[in-house]
């Protein structure tokens, strides 16, 4: 059975590729998901933010309580008045990097063009295989307008495009107005790949603390629809190529989105909750089916469903919805 | 090259570059050159010839001397860095070094000795204590020649063969930052040529040529021996002359061992050694060119004496000379330097070289106390008194042996184009740094000298800083704080009513108010005094909200970076432009290793600073008539009320001798005075929500959450806003329970929030106590308060002390102290108050917990309604389990003599009575109780009696009540400094109790190793991370066998902390609680402290065990393990904690390594400490107490 794939230009020995979790957030994590047997690993997410932030919390505490008292002028050595940075990230890439023997790819959540551009440099210099731009963003302030937020993928793009020579991927939200469209612009723009869809930390509420919970919770395979129906629908109209992400628990889900048109296809959740060697068994679960199938490789299963690329997107959607509706009203009885 | 540097990093400067070993031990005020020297070696930063000095830090000063003379008889080039009491702890060995004639420096921040107090602060009273021990004394008098003077003792060293203390004052001069000319490593090279280094080798000890060096010898020719030295001290003033020459040709400065400046044909004369001398120079400079014959003559080398230099020194005109020492003898003819130039100038004059002056001899500047012009001036004019004070003090009031001068304290002599500056604020808003900013800012500036120098409170929280900052054209010698300020900067309003700011300001002066009301309000919310002053000297005065906009570039409270802007811009020391520029270049260097976002943030700061600066319009008249309020209630005993509340004020200077305490002995619990409101937020109870654990009060560091409960009648005459909540107890029906929070105490640090176990939700989580501001519950919570602290106490007898609940009602007896806000030690000291209080007695190691318990102005530690309560003291750093046993057996040998005593008067106090009280259990509180009842009858029996017996009985009576000895310090006492002591203490089998409060790091001088900090942390004089794991001082004390062993950690289990401090106190013998405490050192919010204790045990980095030898006496396994299976890897208690973070930022790979090893550490100890928690107690030593 031939699983190799080539995602963004990158040869793959298959098409499973671990995305961003706390599964690699050390070497021997990083060393494990290769073992496993992916095809490639997204490393969890370098957040510019967050790094500001622990360098300010950082600082306070070093400055807070110096040139207060006359016996300490300070309670630390200036070792720790030094600011890591990006440094353990990168460094743990470099390593990933050197002792993977699957693409490692780099992952950024940035707040400023100056974050985005340089992390984005010194991933490619420490060895990343390619860049996915994180672009994690909650518009929350009720003025700002759609179009803003989809002109602030555009220009992110652009920026690391012009930063770096490696591959750079696109992981996009679903809410958008027209997925398609700005879909169309970041390819227009240069990205090599998009991959559809981002699953924003939605906080939760606890009744029982009244607090506010951000327990994370993982994906089931229902929230693999929306992402498949928009791989379906985007391949063969633009030339990057689509990562699924979210809603793979068996290897039926990655069937399923390699069916819709992924080139390549992400997890993260399955990971978490059945180790990391599961990787393997949605393996060889995809190789039996296909086996079963009668497909010799993966790129004559990919994109058997998508919506062809001659026909009318709306159109075929309609249908779709229609017949899906029918089925539904007559299994349900229900009030349609 | 022209830097702005502080004394102590001129000195390590030049030490470093030539020396191949720092061998050190960390002491205020010289620990700085010590940090330096490891934080250059750590850097791998070679000396002049190409070797990375190692650097030592030892377990305290006398092993930094031994292994100093160990690596002098080794041949290295050798070092250390010391002051006061360290200093005292070479003393042998510094005898040792001399008398083999060893090329040798120490260089010392010279500071005052612990005699009725401990002092940090400066002067000679050390070094003066070494003048005896053969080694060569050089003093330094400023920042430039702390380096200078540091070269020319390296020089003359390797030339004299006899080794050098170099010295400066202590404060003054090392932590006053000026504008100094660095010396190359090649100046360096040319007075200490390699030959020189090679020949200090070849004198070493080796097996290769061996001899035998410290030999002991006999009557027949020790002496002689003794005297075979003298040539070489001979030699000495000759060769130190013709260095400081050699170096004056290389440098264009010159010095030599006595200079003389003044009028040439002077009349009279000052002989001073040390920062004094700058002052006196510039003084009489000022006098001669007004035409006065007066003159100085600065004393840079002391011993050996220079006699001749000294003579020659002084003009013929001399007729009066005053000889000022900065240290005190008491019981001598005068002090040393008086003694060394009278003894030198009448040998003069008996050879007839010249006529004898007048000579008089008088104290100055102890403890740092300012010498200024005026006194310089005031002990000249002594000097034409027709019969001057043949021993005088200059600087103080002595209304008691009437020893002091009159001076004129307004005297100024500075020059015009100086400009002067002082800045007030706090610890915590940053002024002082970006001051030594500022500073470095100005002196880097072509043709500008700068000098700031930095005043500390001694509280750890919310403490008050003044900075002092000079810059002119010319170099800056005025070693004395600025009286006469051009500019004042006042960074707390609340700050304004300190009398100190307006007094520092000239006239016509600005002042700069940071205050968040604005320019048109801010003259009506001002108190009368401060309105006359500023209408008086008709200051020009400036506002602006710094916390507004500094809270808006997100650096909230640190006001800093806004202010020293402000600074520049109204001050117009640089353009304006220029020096926003300079500024933000000076931040990116400051902060620049922090990361962009802090420079970001401060430099936004910078670009807002000057939006919401507005000069005020003053009118032309006082219209206030607010007073200011009394800093201390008119209730207070009249000691707090005239003596302390004037410290409190900030001027003790004015206090004259006799109103201070002869003999260092103070009233106990004077901080309830100080009312300090340093923390905007204050714990605030919701009595609707609380369950009335006790778990708040049990971990307030500062003691200001305070429970009682009472009939609910009492509420009859509460005030309006009385809190208070139905007692949630069984059996007492109408009783309320109220949680009174000291507001004005309180410190805001959050510690109760977090031990909460109530959540009523919300975000941030609503809980039975929450943090509101204080401003508006203030006065009503003041009558509160006072409504409180009448209702009942509990009775003690009928208080459950197992429980924390139970403990809440229990007075503290130590109280608001100023320790860091969340303190991690304090906890630990409130609850042995509140347990053993009335009969505590607690020797105290010198660290933390001596200063926050024992630094004047106030003291925390305090009575209870009788007028019992814990009473305190502090001997020395190392020698304080030597010191609490001290206390133990005095206690022991007149209980001793009380029972006799008793006994012999058993017919005559009643045998019932008598045998009653010497047959008193004591162990529980209900018998301690009863025990002081039995002892009231006694004492009115006694009445009815007389006889020495009687008298003596009556003398040691208190003694019949069980004391309970408690010996307290930090890790840096328990496992290095006094670790001897305490080994034999523990050993002694006597009934002492050792409460260490560990943090794992020095935390009082600032964070430097200790044999406690653990494998893979970061601290000074361990940058890379310690290598070693933590000495298991646990298991030390189990393996003798008898004494009671407890490792305690109240954020993870207070009950146990309880059950191990009430049953270290009840056992017979010795006993040891090692109790982490989280500390600011550790680098993460103290707020989180619980919770990181709460980590630290779950890890296995601090597993919970007693050690109980009663229960292996009664055939039970006395080793308990008192905390569950560790269920989190270290790493994960680690993070939290920037000196663990710290190293894996550096070097992950060794960050990764020493988190292996402490992990295996952690792991095997933990599985030790399991295999002991099963045995038999066949398996465990027998108490020798017991039979057998």
């Amino acid at each position: 059975m031939d699983l190799a794939t080539s995602y963004m230009g990158l040869p793959l020995r298959n098409p499973l590729v671990a995305s961003p979790s706390p599964l690699s957030y050390t070497l021997d994590g990083a060393r494990r998901l290769a073992d496993s047997g992916v095809g490639a690993m997204v490393l969890y997410s370098l957040f510019e933010e967050q790094l500001r932030e622990e360098a300010a919390h950082d600082a306070w505490l070093v400055d807070g309580p110096a040139n207060s008292f006359g016996e300490a002028m300070d309670y630390l050595p200036a070792i720790a008045r030094v600011d890591a940075g990006p440094r353990p990230y990168l460094r743990l890439l470099e390593a990933a990097a050197a002792a993977a023997d699957v693409p490692v790819i780099g992952s950024i959540n940035g707040t400023t063009p100056e974050g985005w551009t340089e992390y984005a440099r010194s991933m490619q210099d420490a060895g990343a295989a390619a860049i996915e731009l994180n672009i994690y963003y909650l518009p929350g302030d009720p003025r700002t307008t759609g179009r803003e937020v989809e002109q602030r993928h555009v220009d992110v793009l652009h920026h690391v495009k012009d930063a770096v020579t490696v591959p750079v991927a696109v992981k996009l939200s679903p809410y958008i107005s027209s997925i398609g469209e700005l879909a169309r612009r970041l390819d227009d723009a240069g990205a090599d790949a998009l991959v559809l869809f981002n699953r924003f930390l939605q906080p939760d509420i606890d009744p029982e603390q009244l607090a506010i919970s951000s327990r994370v919770t993982l994906s089931s395979p229902n929230d693999g629809r929306l992402p498949r129906t928009w791989i379906a629908l985007l391949r063969g109209r633009i030339r990057a190529s689509l990562a699924a992400t979210t809603g793979v628990d068996g290897p039926a889900d990655v069937a399923k989105y390699l069916l819709a048109g992924a080139d390549v296809v992400m997890t993260t959740s399955a990971l978490l909750r059945h180790g990391t060697q599961y990787a393997g068994a949605l393996l060889d679960g995809l190789s039996s089916w296909m086996d079963r199938k009668g497909f010799g490789t993966v790129d004559q299963l990919r994109g058997m469903l998508a919506v062809p690329s001659d026909a009318d997107p709306t159109a075929y959607e309609r249908t779709g919805y229609v017949a899906a509706m029918r089925e539904a009203n007559a299994r349900s009885h229900g009030p349609w | 090259m022209s830097v702005t540097i502080d004394g102590n990093e001129a000195a390590a400067s030049v030490a470093y570059r030539l020396s191949e070993l720092c061998s050190i031990y960390p002491i205020t005020p010289s620990s700085p050159m010590a940090e330096l020297a490891d934080e250059w070696s750590s850097q791998r930063r070679p000396n002049v010839w190409g070797s990375v000095p190692t650097v030592v830090e030892m377990q305290s000063e006398g092993g930094a001397a031994g292994a100093l003379h160990g690596a002098l008889q080794g041949g290295t080039l050798a070092t250390t860095f010391t002051a006061s009491q360290g200093l005292l702890l070479m003393v042998p060995n510094m005898y040792k070094i001399a008398g083999e004639l060893t090329a040798a420096v120490m260089h010392v921040a010279a500071r005052s000795l612990a005699a009725q107090g401990l002092s940090i602060f400066g002067d000679h009273s050390d070094v003066m204590a070494t003048r005896q021990t053969g080694y060569a004394l050089l003093a330094s008098a400023s920042v430039q020649e702390a380096h200078d003077l540091a070269l020319v003792a390296h020089a003359a060293t390797l030339r004299t063969r006899v080794p050098f203390v170099h010295f400066f004052d202590g404060f003054r001069t090392s932590h006053e930052l000026n504008t100094v000319d660095l010396l190359a490593d090649d100046d360096l090279r040319a007075l200490v040529p390699e030959e020189l280094v090679r020949a200090h080798r070849a004198r070493s000890l080796s097996p290769e040529r061996p001899f035998i060096r410290g030999t002991a010898q006999n009557p027949d020719v020790y002496f002689q021996a003794r005297e075979t030295v003298n040539p070489f001290y001979a030699r000495v003033p000759e060769v130190v002359q013709e260095m400081m020459d050699r170096f004056g040709e290389r440098t264009g400065r010159r010095y030599g061992l006595v200079d003389y400046s003044g009028h040439p044909e002077a009349e009279r004369v000052l002989v001073i050694m040390g920062s004094g001398g700058e002052t006196a120079r510039e003084t009489v400079a000022f006098l001669a060119a007004q035409g006065e014959r007066v003159g100085v003559a600065q004393v840079r080398m002391y011993r050996p004496f220079p006699a001749s230099a000294l003579v020659q020194a002084l003009p013929d005109t001399v007729g009066r000379v005053a000889v000022l020492d900065r240290t005190k003898e008491p019981g001598s003819l005068g002090e040393p330097l008086f003694l060394d130039v009278l003894a030198a100038l009448s040998e003069s004059h008996a050879d007839g070289e010249r006529s004898m002056p007048t000579v008089i001899g008088g104290r100055y500047g102890l403890s740092s106390k300012e010498f200024s012009p005026g006194m310089v001036a005031g002990v000249l004019e002594e000097l034409t008194r027709e019969r001057p004070k043949r021993r005088f003090t200059i600087g103080i009031n002595d209304d008691v042996s009437h020893t002091s001068l009159p001076y004129d304290e307004t005297l100024d002599i500075e020059p015009e184009q100086t400009v002067r500056a002082v800045f007030f604020g706090l610890g915590s808003d940053g002024t002082v740094g970006a001051n030594k900013d500022t500073i470095k800012i100005l002196g880097a500036e072509a043709g500008l000298q700068a000098q700031g120098y930095f005043v500390y409170d001694s509280k750890k929280s919310g403490s008050q800083t003044v900075s002092h900052l000079r810059f002119g054209p010319q170099p800056i010698r005025a070693p004395y704080l600025v009286s006469q300020a051009s500019f004042v900067g006042c960074h707390q309003f609340g700050l304004l009513e300190r009398s100190e700011v307006l007094e520092r300001a000239a006239p016509g002066a600005t002042l700069l108010l940071n205050c968040h009301h604005s320019a048109e309000r801010v003259w009506d919310v001002m108190s009368r005094p401060v309105q006359e002053q500023i209408l008086a000297k008709r200051i020009e005065l400036w506002v602006i909200d710094a916390g507004r906009i500094a809270r808006a570039a997100g650096l909230a409270g640190r006001t800093n970076t806004v202010l020293q802007a402000c600074f520049f811009a109204i001050s117009g020391v640089l353009e304006r432009g220029q020096a926003i520029e300079r500024i933000k270049t000076q931040i990116a260097k400051t902060y620049g290793r922090r990361g962009d976002e802090v420079v970001q943030r401060n430099q936004q700061a910078v670009d807002h600073a000057l939006e919401g600066l507005h000069r005020v319009q003053l009118p032309e008249q006082v219209t206030s008539a607010q007073e200011p309020a009394p800093l201390v209630p008119d209730s207070a005993p009249e000691f707090v009320r005239t003596v302390t509340a004037t410290m409190m004020a900030g001027r003790g200077d004015l206090l004259p001798v006799g109103a201070l305490p002869v003999d260092g002995t103070y009233p106990s619990g004077t901080t309830r005075y100080e009312k300090r409101n340093i923390s905007d937020l204050v714990a605030e109870w919701d009595p609707d929500l609380c369950i009335q654990c006790g778990n708040c009060s049990f971990v307030c560091p500062h003691s200001v959450i305070r429970s009682r409960y009472y009939h609910a009648d009492r509420l009859d005459d509460a005030p309006e806003d009385f809190r208070s909540a139905l007692l949630n107890a069984p059996g007492l029906p109408d009783t309320r329970y109220t949680l009174q929070v000291y507001v004005e105490d309180c410190t805001g640090c959050g510690l109760c929030v977090e031990a909460c176990p109530v959540s009523a939700g919300g975000e941030p989580v609503h809980r039975a106590i929450n943090l509101a501001d204080r401003e508006p519950a203030l006065a009503a919570e003041r009558e509160n308060i006072e409504f409180f602290e009448e209702l009942p106490l509990a009775d003690r007898s009928r208080v459950d002390f197992g429980t924390v609940r139970g403990t809440q009602f229990l007075e503290p007896l130590f109280e608001f102290s100023g320790a860091c806000a969340g303190c991690g030690e304090t906890p630990y000291l409130k609850v042995l108050s509140q347990l053993f209080g009335d009969r505590l007695t607690v020797a105290n190691a010198t660290g933390c917990s001596s200063i926050y318990g024992g630094n004047l102005p106030t003291t925390p530690w305090t009575t209870d309604a009788d007028g019992r309560g814990p009473a305190w003291s502090n001997s020395l750093f190392e020698d304080n389990a030597e010191f609490g046993l001290g206390l133990r057996l005095a206690a022991d040998q007149h209980t001793e003599l009380a029972r006799r005593r008793l006994g012999e008067l058993r017919e005559q106090l009643g045998a019932e009575l008598v045998d009653a009280i010497l047959d008193a259990p004591q162990l529980r509180e209900s018998e301690l109780r009863e025990q002081r009842a039995r002892l009231v009858e006694l004492e009115r029996r006694l009445d009815g009696l007389a006889g020495p017996a009687v008298d003596d009985l009556r003398s040691v009576l208190d003694h019949l009540v069980r004391r309970s000895v408690w010996i307290v310090g930090g890790d840096g006492w328990a496992f290095d400094i006094g670790s001897g002591g305490l080994d034999h203490v523990l050993a002694s089998g006597y009934n002492v109790n050792v409460l260490v409060l560990d943090t794992e790091v020095y935390s009082n001088t600032g964070g430097q190793m200790s044999k406690a900090t653990p494998l893979g942390a970061v601290a000074k004089f361990a940058a890379a991370g310690k290598t070693m794991p933590t000495k298991d001082l646990a298991m030390q004390a189990i393996s003798m066998a008898n004494v009671y062993v407890a490792r305690v950690a109240m954020g993870a289990d207070p009950q146990q902390t309880l059950r191990a401090m009430r049953e270290a106190e009840a056992y017979d013998g010795p006993s040891l609680v090692i109790a982490y405490s989280h500390c600011i050192a550790h680098g993460y919010d103290m707020r989180d402290g619980l919770d990181q204790q709460y980590r630290a045990v779950a890890s296995g980095h601090w597993p919970l065990i007693r050690y109980d030898p009663e229960v292996r006496a009664e055939g039970g396994n006395p080793f308990l393990l008192d905390s569950p299976r560790p269920r989190m890897p270290l790493g994960d208690y680690r993070k939290g904690e920037l000196r663990f973070r710290a190293l894996a930022t550096a070097d992950a790979v060794e960050a990764d390594r020493l988190l292996g090893l402490a992990q295996q550490a952690a792991d095997l100890r933990w599985r030790t400490y399991e295999e002991m928690a099963t045995r038999g107690a066949q398996r465990f030593p027998a108490d020798t107490r017991k039979d057998q």
